[in-house]
């Protein structure tokens, strides 16, 4: 298990280096959100689900797509632009989708998602599927109504969904603390008959252990739906980018201090044999250098694509 | 003997069949399953399929839609019912940033075959939040489909095809329009997307009347003809797409067009209408146009204020004939025996 944790951070924290290293290049075409710092949450996450599970992701999805098992040469490719990408060029980087893997999108409006989210749930649920629906998003979608409304109809409905609330402390430069009033959000969820708890997002071996708990109980019926997880992170880099932003002066460099000395991806890997380890990194190494080099010779959609995929 | 229904039963009808043959229909919204039941239109539904098929929802219009378009990700066809079209604006942006756009921005793998019914208010005081017509809204953005039926036949017809779209609907009906009767098949039928209906011929002047105001250009058809002035008229049915050619067609023949929109003129489905024929016509042969709708007001409950805030058969007419005519000076007398049936509370 500590291998394929391993593996899928390892996967994620590497990819996004790279996409940060290549994007004064100018070969990616999309503003990039990046997860770096927060992977934890993702991996711990969708190691606990099946692969028929499915999820919704917020617009800093890289990580979340990729623990899920999104195709990596689709992703660099449509960060690209290119017709081999993900969405055909047509989605960029805050709309990755692999319906095959369970990735049902993700959106840019901010808490968009958990209410399409809910619906898959109720769909699921009508047919008596034993699948289950996940949905990230960030503390800033729990400034949106429609977190509020979809978390009680989730409630009502007792829908087999989990809410995964990254809550890395910034909507973009804004604190929580200056948003909202209460900072707890599991105790927002709470309010909505939602069980909910806050958990250290920084732990992916805990994440992994509460969440399949979870979903067992819910395989199983011991339990009914939804439940709601929010898991304290942060943002290594800034909002939208691929560099740090500590110069803003909106946070502070010491904020990032303990994040880094409990780093998942180092932690994770010091659990493993070294030889084990480092092949894992290679065969990690080569997917991305692999991933990157057939975003590069892909080719651009042809400007006929414009009009394909509409009513 | 031909069937007649009212455009509720038409519409009741159509669900009732499609959610029998196909059971990934689902219909759901505000009460659905209330004792009033949508004005009849859900009437027996519950009753017949069960409470996890059709429900009534919380009033959270932004979540149910978004939970309407993730039930079409998965592949349902759930159909969201809005008691009023002005609620819609709580739905706005779960329809133009995700509905209209999840299949495109997923690159094609994704469908939302969902339809949207919403109805538009008129008369006995709706007021101002209980009357508009925000169909051009959706006819903006592509990626929706937009659908305003006039008679129970095209009601019926018109919401199977939009149930079987595999595109996100906007279905408008119209409050005053419920209460219309004609003749609707028992079998299950489509009127498809894209094709209008010349609902009277004529030679002198084209008139287009959208969703209620079909009617109402209907009236003004008589009492022209009265003054022998031959009005074509034209339903368009689905504004989005929307059959240009048919009217177009028309305009050629006539040389004039008048728009009745049922909603404000600035940036309205009339102009859209005005603006296309032109387009059309321009290198062909001259052309005089017209656009009628709602007064650049809010809607005023009190009823002479109502009254003029509205275009009807008269003042319809009397556009019409100062198209064709050049002159401004006549009014037709009001028959009484075409005026609409109002719609009276209490609601």
């Amino acid at each position: 298990m500590y291998d394929n944790i391993f593996r899928s951070l390892y996967l994620i924290r590497r990819t996004e280096e790279e996409v940060a290293r290549a994007y004064p290049t100018d070969k990616i075409k999309s503003p990039v959100h990046l997860s770096i710092g927060q992977e934890a949450v993702a991996v711990g996450v969708c190691e606990a689900l099946g692969p028929e599970d499915i999820i919704f992701c917020s617009y800093r999805s890289h990580a979340s797509y990729l623990a899920k098992g999104g195709d990596l040469n689709a992703m660099v490719a449509e960060l690209y632009g290119k017709a081999t990408g993900s969405a055909k060029g047509k989605g960029g980087s805050m709309h990755l989708v692999d319906i095959p893997h369970g990735v049902m999108g993700a959106s840019a409006v901010v808490g968009t998602p958990i209410a399409n989210a809910i619906g898959y749930a109720y769909a699921l649920k009508l047919r008596h599927s034993n699948q289950i629906v996940a949905c990230f998003f960030g503390d800033g979608a729990t400034d949106e109504g429609v977190f509020y409304e979809s978390l009680n109809w989730a409630a009502v409905k007792e829908l087999p969904i989990i809410f995964i609330c990254e809550n890395n402390g910034y909507a973009i430069h804004t604190a929580q603390s200056t948003r909202q009033k209460n900072t707890q959000l599991w105790q927002k969820a709470a309010a909505q008959g939602v069980p909910a708890e806050r958990i250290d997002g920084n732990d992916v071996l805990s994440i992994y252990e509460h969440v399949s708990e979870t979903i067992q109980s819910l395989r199983t019926k011991k339990a009914m739906g939804p439940f709601f997880f929010e898991c304290m992170t942060y943002r290594w880099r800034e909002h939208v980018g691929p560099n740090e932003d500590y110069q803003l002066g909106y946070r502070d460099l010491s904020e990032l201090a303990p994040w880094v000395e409990t780093d998942q991806v180092e932690r994770i890997g010091g659990m493993l044999d070294p030889i084990q380890r480092k092949q894992i990194e290679v065969d990690v190494e080569a997917e991305i250098a692999s991933a990157f080099l057939y975003a590069d010779q892909s080719p651009f959609p042809d400007p006929s694509e414009l009009y394909t995929d509409i009513t | 003997m031909e069937r007649v229904l009212s455009y509720v039963d038409a519409i009741r009808e159509a669900t009732d069949q499609e959610m029998e043959h196909d059971s990934s229909v689902i219909e759901f919204g505000l009460d659905v399953d209330d004792p009033k039941r949508i004005q009849g239109t859900t009437r027996g539904l519950v009753e017949k399929y069960g409470p996890e098929r059709v429900f009534g929802t919380p009033l959270s219009e932004d979540a149910m839609t978004g939970a309407a378009i993730g039930m079409a990700m998965a592949g349902l066809r759930p159909i969201h019912v809005h008691i009023r079209m002005d609620f819609l604006m709580l739905s706005m942006n779960q329809l133009i940033n995700i509905a209209a756009k999840a299949r495109y921005m997923y690159g094609g793998q994704v469908a939302i075959p969902l339809v949207v019914r919403s109805m538009i208010g008129k008369s006995w005081g709706q007021g101002a939040q209980h009357s508009q017509g925000l169909y051009s809204f959706f006819m903006h953005v592509p990626g929706l489909k937009v659908v305003a039926p006039t008679t129970p036949y095209d009601a019926k017809g018109s919401l199977i095809a939009a149930i079987r779209d595999d595109n996100p609907v906007m279905y408008v009906e119209h409050r005053i329009l419920h209460f219309q009767k004609g003749r609707v098949p028992e079998d299950l039928y489509t009127v498809s997307p894209g094709k209008a209906r010349i609902t009277a011929e004529g030679r002198d002047v084209t008139i287009v009347g959208i969703s209620n105001m079909q009617v109402e250009c209907l009236r003004a058809q008589h009492y022209l003809s009265e003054i022998g002035i031959s009005a074509e008229v034209i339903d368009p049915i689905w504004l989005s797409p929307l059959d240009i050619d048919t009217i177009a067609d028309s305009v050629r023949k006539t040389g004039r067009l008048i728009v009745v929109d049922n909603g404000w003129t600035t940036c309205g489905a009339g102009s859209e209408i005005a603006a296309q024929v032109m387009e059309c016509l321009q290198d062909e042969r001259s052309i005089r146009i017209h656009r009628m709708g709602f007064a650049p007001t809010s809607c005023p409950p009190s009823p002479t204020l109502e009254e003029a805030f509205y275009p009807n058969g008269r003042t319809i007419a009397a556009a019409a004939h100062e198209l064709v005519t050049g002159v401004n000076d006549w009014l037709p007398t009001e028959q009484t025996e075409l005026r609409e049936i109002e719609f009276k509370g209490p609601f």
